[in-house]
């Protein structure tokens, strides 16, 4: 199972820009090196994050090779109203995790 | 104390030589990048039922090397002290030991001083060796602080082993910095657990003695 790991504050005032951390632990194996007898070591890497706010989408990052491995994505969003972050990491040969984070908006 | 040594009053963690946004990854408790180690480590302890025994572990790291059964040991190899079967350098090893190193962090070094060992471990740090004749101390004691291919040299305080280092994308011990440094200097590269290592570990805590913990710091 892979491991995730979010940062969300536990509360928030309505309106407030707030700041959301992810990190995710994957190898990110770009697809373009080579093992020392000369075959190419496949890609697999994370190629997507979406994140929704109570049902919303409000944030989606499409990750491509040549990122650094264990991939820690930082974004804002304005806290509207108390409740559910959901993320959803997937990629390649099937990777997918998912995590929550609940907020209290006063 | 040997001529160059630093003094204790001017002596810097690595921490200090990093910028600003590295320092901050060493600082961010939720997402550092050392965090997913930390967490398997924790997994680990539990399945290896490592509890059973021990219940606080705290301040164990800063102790060691140390001497155990006879032989002096690095924390690494304390570690594996019932699971043999954990690899040097392995992420299971390297999850667990960090684990543990995590909770001395802030407390300060203190390694016994076992004089033979200590005096080894000075000796392999001022011999010249390698295709480049040079001694450890030729730069982390007498030009740390200047810049070797661009990055500042730090004082080889070893405070925060396990390292998450940024040009590994991994978590690594002590001993794959030591190796890293004798193939710089184009010296024999020793072996994980060699006995020369184990020494030189030793002299660098007791140099760095006083010193905070770190570990799993981040470093460059």
């Amino acid at each position: 199972m892979a491991r995730v790991v979010v940062n969300v504050p536990a509360e928030a005032k309505k309106g407030e820009v707030i700041e959301i951390r992810t990190l995710a632990g994957h190898a990110m194996e770009t697809g373009f090196r080579r093992t020392q007898l000369g075959e190419l070591i496949p890609r697999d890497i994370i190629r997507s994050l979406v994140c929704t706010y109570n049902g919303v989408e409000v944030f989606r990052a499409e990750l491509h090779p040549a990122m650094a491995a264990n991939p820690l994505l930082s974004f804002t969003t304005v806290a509207t109203e108390s409740g559910t972050l959901e993320f959803r990491w997937t990629g390649d040969n099937g990777f997918s995790a998912t995590e929550k984070a609940s907020i209290k908006v006063v | 104390m040997a001529l160059g040594e630093i003094p204790l009053s001017e002596r810097k963690s690595g921490y200090e030589f990093m910028s600003r946004e590295t320092r901050a990854m060493q600082d961010d408790a939720v997402t550092g990048p050392a965090v997913l180690t930390l967490l398997d480590g924790e997994a680990l302890w539990g399945k290896l039922g490592c509890a059973a025994c021990h219940t606080n572990m705290k301040g164990v790291a800063a102790r060691y090397p140390a001497i155990v059964g006879g032989k002096l040991t690095t924390l690494e190899q304390q570690v594996r002290h019932r699971n043999p079967e954990l690899a040097y350098e392995s992420r299971e090893l390297l999850a667990l030991t960090a684990f543990v190193a995590k909770q001395s962090r802030g407390m300060p070094i203190e390694v016994s001083e076992i004089k033979s060992h200590l005096e080894a471990g000075r000796a392999f740090f001022h011999k010249r060796q390698g295709q480049l004749n040079l001694a450890c101390a030729n730069c982390h004691d007498d030009n740390w602080g200047k810049k070797l291919a661009g990055t500042p040299i730090p004082q080889a305080h070893p405070t925060g082993y396990p390292i998450y280092r940024l040009e590994w994308q991994s978590v690594g011990s002590i001993t794959r910095r030591f190796r890293n440094c004798l193939t710089g200097m184009r010296a024999e590269l020793l072996p994980h657990g060699a006995p020369e290592l184990v020494d030189l570990e030793l002299y660098l805590m007791w140099r760095a003695r006083g010193m905070p913990m770190e570990a799993p710091a981040v470093r460059p």
